[in-house]
């Protein structure tokens, strides 16, 4: 073998079944991706011989006597950029940068014909994050960033601090790290829904050359913990183990194996001997809540913290403002109807993972792609009773996480054999097991009831909501109540009711996804006051604009009241009055012959933070060249909001982006930090930079005049110095000042989070809908942000669109399929669709003009919400083309044609109410 | 991915016993896909040096096992038969994209056997004939309609090898129109229907593949009616043929049939009457 890699020969043998892609990222050449291993994805995308093929497939054997370019060998040997690198970095065509490499490696391969139909040259691309806008905007090379003056940092479309990295292959995610020694960790999985494990016998795996070591429930300890990952941990039940005696889902762990490579320790886990008592399973969960169904979980209910363990309730939520019996007798018009979402992964093209060792100190050190690593520490040190200062958690660069990376799906078992074997231990998913070892949203069936007056006024709102959290409550409370916060609180009714259930059934936990269990309830709430709309001869939006909630109102829900939740600005006004003009506007766009035509608006409403306080420490510190440190807590997955603290810390110290450096997401950085969830990254954490960087502005100005003996009032900050009426003194000798006299400039910023306000969204679509086919076509998409201050309008604008993108793939196609005995039937990106290039319409993204009064300087959140609207306003466009009302997503081509031709009879033409 | 169980690469060129855990491997983007913990050793194709497409001199064209889709693709664009828009539709019809044609042969998709593999479409809409070659070296020859025999079903015998598959002269002479459907814009196939009008006796053949679990070739002597042709189908596809996984309601891949099978008798019979 002689190979020919980025201008360097290798010459080292491969493994006979081994493919390119390891190939090539056991050498060091880490910006070769794994998104899915299977040739799906093509973020592994490498060139062989000039031509671009997925290096996951190509058997490396083959690679004799080749030369293979990667990313890292796209730039000339001088370092400057290839033309394609520099666009994407101008028009900032990423987010968390993992399949970047290969978008780069596959469009400095596209001829003119391809470049002129990109939704097919990109049919082996997939990106989570974008929504795809911004890379076709680098494709065709439109500057997105912007570099404004020192101190005007804030409300600009500034590039993300690791760019360069990104489009270099050079970011370091997770596994791209060399760590000497390292072992290799690969679980087996329950093939059953429900079983006691009677016996497990390892002999056979512990003689398979290689293996060090084998662990099961005799390994793990006794006690229980949640993977979801929560400020209090007391939101969700203790009702997990490392490793159980029972198994409750298919693909459960049942072992560990760990080995001296990958290949050992897959063949450990097929020698594992493992006798199982087969149990009654129940995979449904109206089912699970009757009496004599299977009990998921046996367990004390105040122990665990489970509503009713024996009817597999593990929360719930009961109540009523008002009386809706009497609201629903006040109406003239009631609907009533059961909608259901589906099942849905987050599919971050990062796997989920973990590397950890213990470092020189001796300290468990734990390198994990996490939304939350100072809680995964809380955690870990909780369940193998390690005090805080033996336990490092930190993440490189996150590849996606969506809400699946609150959890700790992995750490705990890495750290197991890590404390076991006090060797290093890396475990990465596999693509297969992120669809059946990880979580997914949840499925929500709604029974929503809704009445009004002729008038237009809405009566009563009444909703039945049973969520399935599978087989583990993690984030299963929690969901269930915030689905019905905010989707109900954002319309005014006299009466309202709610009954909630959170429930277990013997199938793949559900977890923390974005929106939060909103996006499900919002589905119903938005679908059902559009079709009582309808029946009352009213237009949909001038029925909701009606009942919506004004910004003096009280946020009213039966499920209970937020003390700390406000009203701090309001844009839902203007959100609509987007819709409108949309909907003003001539259609321009064709319609093929025999296409119905319709369209459709849903809005939305979220708070910008999780109740029960959201924790974030900040440190800025003046550095000896008069740059800055900020150290921050948060992780940084492709949100952006690395950007925007830097944004931030720019402008409250008049200086420029590139002269503050950040340090962020490791336990070692700051004391604490909740995590980077519930859209917290910005209106959080950013606060808490807001106030380190606030604060060291004036000690530098308080030192700066006392160091000079003149008046603080007539100093200030410029760039690299500070300003004063005698002339400049640069930062670097007030550095020098302060050291001198045993001084150091730094401050911290803390927030907790509370108290919150609320954002808002509204989305509007055009379609055509072909009903001899199936087949919806998206004219238009319009969708309105209450972001408060926009912080970075091209960051934003991207979340918005990613946000979109991600919900049309749930409304249109993506679903988690269960056999009858509950195993995932769509464990791969060939047989679960994400959303491609030419799945995503443009949208056409408006940010509201607020400013919130709780947020840091003025913002909002804005990473989940824009989720939201998306499939009701979808759903409602569908209606209106077509008469016909559905109630369940995905609107598969399929089901949808089947829908209109059992409805072909009665079907109404299009646009009739 | 890793294929962790295989412990020996094998050059096909060298013959030796057939044994269990074998894989024939040809661009490897099927076996390199999926998890295989059952194969020991892979017998490689890729140094066999056949022709990548060979036209014969009766005019049949002969595709290696071996040949690329990106090789066909470019070998069609120059190829002067009234049939040859059919190749570039059929390999835009792959799910996979540009970059996996670098590596997918045209043999793999055929021995995959899966209802939506595009070169099934193309080689069963165009009267091919495939080539196999035992293990003692005995050679058959069988139709392509006949080859793939159910979902991931074939007729090929442990270690027999697919060596090429041979497109007749006469088809190729055919015009043809073709039809693909999808749940998703640019995704798997769920129907995919080629017509091929004859020019000589003016017979035309309607290929449906992916809504069904094998390939249904049907043969009109004339032009059949949108009576005939419908009812053709419905005879020759049984309710358990229409084809039921995640990518398509076996209701809707038969409506969609009957759909794109009508439209594509359309244009072949508007085409006939210029």
């Amino acid at each position: 073998m002689k190979v020919d890699v980025n201008g360097r020969t290798f010459e080292e043998e491969p493994r006979p079944g081994q493919c390119l892609r390891t190939y090539l990222r056991e050498r060091g050449w880490f910006g070769v991706k794994k998104g899915c291993d299977q040739g799906d994805c093509g973020a592994c995308t490498v060139h062989v011989d000039g031509r671009p093929v997925h290096s996951c497939l190509y058997p490396a054997f083959r690679a004799d006597g080749h030369a293979v370019t990667t990313v890292e060998g796209l730039a000339a040997p001088d370092g400057e950029l290839h033309p394609v690198q520099q666009k994407f970095l101008d028009a900032q065509g990423f987010q968390c940068g993992f399949c970047t490499a290969g978008f780069l490696m596959t469009t400095a391969a596209l001829d003119e014909d391809k470049l002129a139909d990109l939704p097919r040259a990109f049919k082996g691309n997939l990106c989570r994050c974008t929504g795809y806008r911004a890379i076709e905007d680098a494709v065709r090379g439109v500057k997105n960033v912007e570099a404004p003056a020192p101190g005007e940092s804030v409300g600009r479309s500034l590039p993300a601090p690791a760019g360069p990295q990104v489009v270099t292959g050079t970011a370091r995610y997770t596994f791209d790290i060399d760590v000497p020694g390292l072992l290799h960790m690969k679980l087996l999985r329950s093939p059953h829904a429900h079983a006691r494990i009677l016996a497990i016998d390892t002999s056979a795996a512990l003689r398979v050359p290689g293996v060090q070591a084998v662990f099961t429930h005799h390994d793990a300890p006794e006690r229980h913990f949640s993977t979801a990952r929560h400020e209090h941990p007391t939101e969700d039940p203790d009702d997990t183990r490392v490793l159980d005696t029972t198994v409750r889902y298919i693909g459960q762990r049942v072992a560990a194996v760990v080995a001296d490579s990958e290949a050992s320790a897959e063949e450990g886990c097929r020698r594992i001997e493992v006798t199982y008592e087969v149990l009654p399973a129940v995979l449904d969960p109206e089912d699970a809540m009757r009496p004599g169904a299977p009990v998921v979980h046996d367990k004390d209910a105040g122990t665990a913290r489970i509503s009713r363990p024996q009817d597999n309730v593990v929360g719930e939520a009961h109540g009523e403002i008002g009386d809706v019996a009497a609201g629903f007798a006040d109406a003239d018009v009631i609907y009533e109807e059961t909608f259901r979402t589906q099942r849905v992964q987050h599919a971050s093209l990062e796997t989920h993972g973990a590397v950890a060792w213990i470092d020189e100190d001796g300290r468990l050190t734990v390198r994990t792609s996490s939304q939350t690593p100072f809680l995964t520490r809380r955690a870990l040190c909780a369940l193998y009773d390690l005090p805080e200062e033996q336990v490092r958690v930190m993440a490189g660069r996150v590849g996606g996480g969506f809400g699946g990376k609150q959890e700790m799906l992995v750490e705990d078992i890495v750290a197991l054999a890590v404390l076991k074997l006090r060797r290093p231990v890396k475990l990465e998913y596999t693509r297969a097991e992120q669809f059946y070892g990880a979580t997914t949203r949840h499925p929500f069936t709604i029974r929503v009831k809704a009445g009004a007056r002729r008038d237009g006024t809405l009566t009563a709102l009444q909703l039945r909501v049973v969520a399935n959290t599978g087989a583990y409550g993690n984030h299963g409370p929690a969901v269930m109540f915030h689905s019905v916060g905010e989707s109900m609180a954002v319309y005014r009714a006299a009466h309202k009711k709610v009954d909630a259930f959170s429930v277990y059934t013997h199938t793949v936990p559900a977890g923390a996804f974005r929106g939060y269990g909103l996006g499900q309830v919002l589905f119903a709430v938005e679908s059902a006051l559009d079709e009582l709309a309808r029946r009352l001869d009213l237009d949909p939006l001038d029925f909701k604009a009606r009942n919506i909630i004004g910004p003096d109102e009280p946020m009213l829900t039966p499920g209970g009241h937020e003390e700390d939740l406000h009203i701090a600005s309001y844009g839902l006004d203007q959100c609509l009055s987007i819709v409108r003009r949309a909907q003003a506007e001539p259609r321009t766009e064709p319609v093929p012959d025999g296409w119905l035509l319709g369209e459709g608006a849903a809005l939305a409403m979220i708070a910008t933070g999780p109740p029960g306080g959201h924790i974030a420490d900040a440190k800025a510190t003046l550095l000896p060249d008069g740059t800055f440190d900020l150290a921050v807590g948060t992780a940084e997955f492709g949100n952006g909001t690395t950007t925007v603290h830097k944004q931030i810390a720019a402008g409250e110290l008049a200086t420029t982006v590139d002269r503050v450096a950040i340090r962020q997401s490791d336990t070692d950085v700051v004391r604490h930090d909740t995590g980077a969830f519930a859209s917290t990254g910005t209106v959080v954490a950013g606060k808490a930079t807001l106030r380190a960087s606030r604060a060291l502005a004036d000690q530098l100005l308080d030192f700066a005049a006392a160091h000079l003996g003149v008046e603080r009032a007539g100093c200030r900050l410029d760039e690299e110095a500070v300003l004063h009426p005698g002339g400049r003194l640069l930062l670097k000798e007030v550095y020098a000042a302060s050291r001198a006299v045993g001084l150091e400039l730094a401050a911290d910023g803390h927030f907790g989070g509370t108290p919150r306000s609320v954002a808002f969204n509204a989305h509007w679509f055009r379609v055509a809908v072909d009903p001899g086919s199936g087949e919806i076509r998206i004219l238009r998409s319009v969708h309105a942000a209450d972001a408060g201050k926009v912080m970075n309008p091209m960051q934003c604008r991207g979340q918005v669109e990613g946000g979109v993108a991600q919900a049309l793939g749930a409304t249109l196609f993506e679903r988690v399929l269960l056999d009858e005995h509950g195993a995932v039937d769509t464990a791969a990106f060939r047989r679960y669709r994400l959303p491609q290039y030419a799945d995503v319409p443009r949208t056409e993204v408006h940010f509201m003009e607020t400013a919130d009064a709780i947020g840091p300087l003025g913002a909002k959140s804005m990473s989940e919400s824009p989720f939201n609207p998306v499939a009701p306003a979808l759903a409602n466009a569908l209606r209106d083309a077509t008469g016909v009302r559905f109630t369940e997503v995905p609107l598969l081509r399929d089901r949808v044609w089947r829908e209109l031709e059992r409805h072909s009879g009665s079907r109404r033409p299009p646009g009739s109410p | 991915m890793d294929l962790n169980t295989v412990v020996e690469i094998r050059d096909a060129r060298r013959r030796a016993p057939w044994r269990p855990g074998d894989a024939w491997l040809g661009g490897g983007t099927y076996l390199f896909s999926e998890p295989q913990p059952h194969l020991r050793r892979l017998v490689d194709l890729s140094r066999m040096g056949w022709t990548p497409v060979h036209r014969h001199v009766d005019g049949s064209l002969e595709l290696a096992a071996t040949c690329t889709i990106a090789e066909l693709s470019r070998y069609a664009r120059d190829l002067l038969a009234p049939a040859a828009p059919l190749f570039e539709q059929c390999c835009r019809a792959f799910l996979a994209s540009f970059k996996i044609w670098n590596m997918a042969t045209v043999g793999g998709n055929l021995c995959n056997g899966l209802p939506a593999g595009p070169m099934i479409s193309l080689t069963a809409a165009l009267d091919g004939e495939c080539l196999l070659i035992a293990q003692d070296g005995a050679r058959r020859r069988i139709r392509v309609a006949d080859f793939v025999i159910g979902a991931g079903r074939k007729d090929l015998a442990e270690g027999e090898m697919l060596r090429s598959v041979t497109l007749p002269a006469r088809a190729l002479a055919c015009r043809t129109a073709f039809r693909q459907t999808s749940l998703y814009g640019l995704g798997r196939s769920a129907a995919l229907v080629i017509g091929t009008l004859d020019p000589v006796d003016h017979s035309v053949a309607i290929t449906v593949t992916a809504a069904t679990v094998r390939p249904v070739r049907l043969w009109f002597p004339l032009a059949p009616t949108a009576g005939a042709l419908r009812e053709a189908i419905d005879g020759a596809v049984t309710d358990s043929e229409w084809f039921d996984d995640i990518h398509g309601l076996p209701e809707w891949r038969r409506h969609m049939t009957f759909r794109l099978a009508e439209e594509i008798r359309r244009e072949l019979t508007r085409e006939e009457r210029r």
